[in-house]
């Protein structure tokens, strides 16, 4: 018998970048229609779109919704579903609000003192769900119902309750310190444009070291065309995004929580044992607990960092309107569990990344953000929207289907 | 000579990265049953899913006729229609429906809007009289063991008019009483005029029915053997199946000292809630290092259930009594607390809680001993390859690489992946619960190979079988399980097929 099977020739780099494509389509499908996405409303918007302000504008108003999509892909993961974060990351927000203004608590108290509630209100909606085994649906529309209820009692003799604390409010509304000009690119934000090139060189050091490792254990690594190509690519977007960005006021504080807060979760869930857990438990949740994992206790854990989450979420909202309102968290859940969906999670549990949700919660902001530019009726907007999510999530399971 | 009833030709299978079929030709004679035999990931399964449309039209190459006519069938629907039905190697039944729901899923008989249940209890009733299963159409599937469940998928299958019936390793999960009674019903089947494929890896059933057999190694076609005066040997198949010859089907093991107790249960008795029935009563049951320990017993006699008890009860039943791991004793919260505690249990069932199907070959493998890899609270990834690619190579674990993802696994290396899972947790003490389920003759004593390495070096393994040859050949010590409880114990010299099935029907 002849070995058939021995490699085809050199491979040249495009067909080395296609196969890349094909094999992973399903990845990189959100990040090609999220720059279809922005590519047409540049169009459409005469480049108003893609300018540095709307950006900026884009980028810090999707951090509430952007780390409620993170939380929500660790809960769809593990086969539940949480429709209370909206209404928590509500009540949280306003009980911060309240405890700045009515009981003068300092801003660096109330903000652990936020998060750790919401931690718990999180691990509280789990434990019927891990323990009883009642259904999230159920459990957390409940527990829903009841931080409505407390963010209307909360409000009552108030109504919409305004912050004053500078520093709260500096974390939805402000950017990041800059040096003073010297002379050279005094129009733009210095410090936004050194922190992209450290991440840049970040980004270099740490994939040629991990390549490095690679080589030193004889596995297959890209070729060196291939590799450069992949680095320059990253260093080109990172260059691009933080350059409009330091066009204007440079990054936000709101920015920087949500990087960080993907970053972390990107680490979790890719890089620990714990990640490995939540993913097993998902995939096959009989199989997990015969591997010696608790399914109970993860389960409990995730909707405790749903919780921090929902917490996170209320502060960023809160702050970025400066004030806590009896409305605030309508709707959140939806847009989390779109921006999830969008992002390529799938409800069979077991699938789905951080960072494709990212891109979903993104995907979604952009629409939202374009059509305001474009004047389009809010009723069309939903539609859209509509329209997208279910268009996304189709193409997402038929490349999965079709591998 | 007359027309074949079907004939695929020159049919070509890939997947990526897997030449799954390769210019396979097979051809059946009307009314004969024809054997598919061949090592774990052959082909087998994929060849009969081209036939049934599974893998439509389009995405192999090939011909397919049947009676002579070419078909080209975009669905199971297609095939379905022109006579050809399949029992796939998993079973595909609703649990919680009854026999007579699940019998006619799908194609419900309706007066008009709701469905008439009269009648379709009555025409269960008959199709189940065919294939001589003797149980109430209304109660749930869930109820009866996998011997009858097997039959009710047969049933399904004929109650449409069958021409061809494809069988994919439909006596794997039972035991012998069952796989007679089976067999039994095949051969009935025959004749009255309905041709079967059968697919097996248990070649003496395979030698008893067939009339012919194909033998497929590494998506080709090896040879097709007239079987019909049973004139093939056992060996000339293995030869031809593994492309060289296995003398003795269980390895030599060298005579090693039993070492002291590893494991002891006093008393052991449990409850299932969930069936509100005792499950296990009284077990008293030791394990010495460097033993092998065989569980035999009926399907039902409570086997599975006492492994799951001791690994950490993760189906809560509820327990009493002592478990005892080298003389002190434990009480395991959970699979957890079992596993810290040296234990392993491959399960019977890979599929439903064995893998994480959707997962690759290399995180599963993994998944219950992520310390051994982690460090500074991350995953070493390259060292994980490592470790993966390991156990691919000494458990020969067919798949294009360990980044394939277990679903795309045939059964028998979804098996080995399993086992290599539990061999990473490097335990003391492994519960094996139908090792050799759906594996071939040469993986099969692969493993043997690897049960004898570990016991020779201290270890013990307590196996659940329901293979007799398997348990005699070999077993340090049987135990026979019966309604629940130990009914007698034999030691490896003792035991014959014949004393263990006459303590295993006792009540
Ligand atoms: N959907 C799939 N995607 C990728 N590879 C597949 C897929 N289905 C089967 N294969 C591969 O095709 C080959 C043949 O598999 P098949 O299931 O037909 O084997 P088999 O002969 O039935 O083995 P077993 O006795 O273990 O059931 C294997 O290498 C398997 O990994
Ligand atoms: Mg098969």
């Amino acid at each position: 018998m002849s070995d058939e099977k021995s490699d085809p020739a050199k491979p040249n780099i495009f067909s080395e970048v296609l196969s890349l494509l094909s094999a992973n389509f399903s990845q990189y499908f959100m990040f090609i229609a999220l720059i279809v996405i922005m590519l047409i409303f540049t169009i459409a918007t005469d480049g108003g779109f893609i300018s540095s302000r709307n950006i900026s504008n884009l980028l810090n108003q999707m951090g509430y919704i952007a780390v409620l999509a993170v939380g929500m892909t660790l809960i769809i993961v593990i086969r539940h579903i949480d429709l209370s974060v909206g209404y928590l990351a509500g009540f949280l927000g306003a009980f911060a609000a309240i405890a700045m203004t009515s009981w003068g608590l300092p801003v660096y108290v109330v903000i652990p003192v936020v998060l750790i509630l919401g931690a718990l209100s999180g691990l509280l909606t789990s434990l019927p769900i891990a323990k009883l085994g009642v259904p999230a649906f159920v459990s957390t529309m409940a527990a829903g119902l009841i931080f409505r209820g407390a963010l209307l009692l909360v409000t009552m003799g108030t109504g919409t309750i305004i912050i004053r604390d500078p520093i709260f409010n500096a974390i939805g509304n402000g950017f990041i310190p800059d040096i003073p000009d010297f002379g050279f690119l005094d129009d733009r934000h210095k410090v936004t444009l050194i922190i992209g090139v450290i991440a840049i060189i970040f980004s270099i050091i740490s994939a040629i070291r991990s390549r490095r490792k690679k080589i030193s254990y004889n596995f297959e690594v890209s070729s060196p065309s291939m590799f450069i190509l992949q680095m320059i690519l990253t260093s080109a977007i990172i260059g691009y995004v933080v350059w409009l960005l330091s066009g204007y006021n440079g990054l936000s504080w709101s920015l920087v929580i949500v990087l960080i807060v993907v970053a972390l979760f990107t680490f979790i869930t890719t890089k620990t044992p714990l990640g490995r857990h939540i993913y097993a438990v998902g995939g096959n949740p009989e199989a997990a607990e015969l591997s010696g994992i608790s399914v109970a206790r993860i389960t409990q854990l995730v909707f405790a960092f749903m919780g921090v989450l929902s917490a996170l979420s209320g502060i960023l909202y809160a702050s970025r309107l400066q004030s806590a309102t009896t409305t605030a968290g309508l709707g959140f859940e939806t847009d989390a569990i779109a921006a999830a969906f969008v992002g390529g999670v799938s409800a069979a549990g077991g699938v789905g990344t951080i960072i494709g949700s990212f891109i979903g919660a993104l995907v979604m902001m952009s629409l939202t953000s374009g059509m305001n530019l474009m004047g389009i009726d809010i009723s069309i907007q939903y539609i859209v929207r509509g329209a997208v999510l279910v268009g996304a999530v189709i193409v997402d399971r038929a490349t999965r289907k079709g591998r | 000579m007359e027309q074949p009833i079907l004939e695929m030709k020159s049919i070509t299978k890939e997947f990526p990265g897997v030449k799954a079929l390769d210019d396979v030709t097979f051809s059946v004679a009307k009314g004969e049953i024809h054997c598919l035999v061949g090592e774990n990931g052959a082909g087998k399964s994929t060849l009969v899913k081209v036939l049934s449309g599974v893998h439509p039209y389009g995405t192999y190459s090939g011909e397919i006729f049947i009676n002579g006519e070419p078909q080209k069938f975009s669905g199971i629907r297609d095939s379905e229609n022109a006579g050809i039905a399949i029992i796939y190697q998993e079973l595909a039944l609703v649990p919680e429906l009854s026999v007579y729901d699940n019998i006619f899923l799908g194609n419900e008989i309706t007066n008009g809007l709701t469905i008439d249940s009269y009648e379709t209890i009555k025409q269960a009733a008959d199709i189940l009289k065919k294939v001589g299963l003797d149980v109430n159409p209304e109660t749930k599937v869930k109820t009866l063991g996998v011997g009858k469940q097997q039959l009710i998928e047969i049933a399904k299958a004929l109650k449409k008019d069958v021409k061809i019936l494809i069988l994919d390793e439909p006596t794997a999960a039972l035991n012998e009483t069952d796989s007679d009674n089976l067999l039994e019903l095949i051969k009935g089947l025959k004749k009255q005029g309905v041709t079967c494929i059968l697919i097996s890896h248990k070649l003496r059933e395979v030698l008893a029915v067939a009339d012919t057999i194909t033998v497929l190694r590494d998506g080709k076609t090896i040879c097709t053997l007239d079987n019909r005066e049973h004139q093939v040997r056992e060996s000339t198949l293995i030869r031809h199946m593994v492309g060289r010859s296995i003398d003795n089907v269980f390895p030599k093991r060298k005579k090693i000292e039993i070492g002291e107790e590893v494991l002891r249960l006093e008393n052991w008795s449990a409850y299932s809630p969930a069936l509100g029935r005792q499950i296990l009563k009284d077990i008293n049951i030791n394990v010495h290092a460097g033993e092998i320990v065989g569980i035999a017993g009926l399907m039902g006699s409570g086997r599975t259930e006492l492994a799951k008890s001791i690994f950490g009860n993760p189906d809560r039943y509820h327990v009493s009594g002592k478990i005892f791991i080298k003389g002190k004793e434990q009480k395991f919260r959970n699979p957890h607390d079992a596993i810290i505690s040296q234990l392993a249990y491959v399960t019977e069932d890979r599929k439903g809680n064995g893998l994480i199907l959707i997962q690759d070959v290399k995180t599963n493998i993994t998944l219950s001993n992520l310390r051994e890899i982690t460090e500074r609270g991350i995953i070493n990834e390259n060292e994980e390859i490592v470790v993966a690619n390991n156990y691919k190579e000494s458990l020969n674990i067919k798949t294009p690489s360990i980044e394939q993802k277990v679903l795309n696994l045939s059964g028998g290396n979804q098996q080995k992946v399993s086992l290599g899972k539990w061999l990473f947790v490097k335990p003391g003490v492994m519960i094996l619960d139908e090792p050799t389920r759906g594996i071939d003759v040469g993986a099969k004593y692969e493993i043997y190979t690897i049960m004898n390495s570990l016991v020779e070096r201290g270890m013990s393994i307590i196996m659940i079988s329901s293979e007799l040859p398997e348990i005699l050949g070999m077993s340090d010590r049987v135990y026979v399980m019966s309604g629940g409880q130990i009914k007698g114990e034999l030691t490896g010299e003792e035991a014959t097929q014949e004393k263990i099935m006459e303590i295993a029907v006792e009540y």
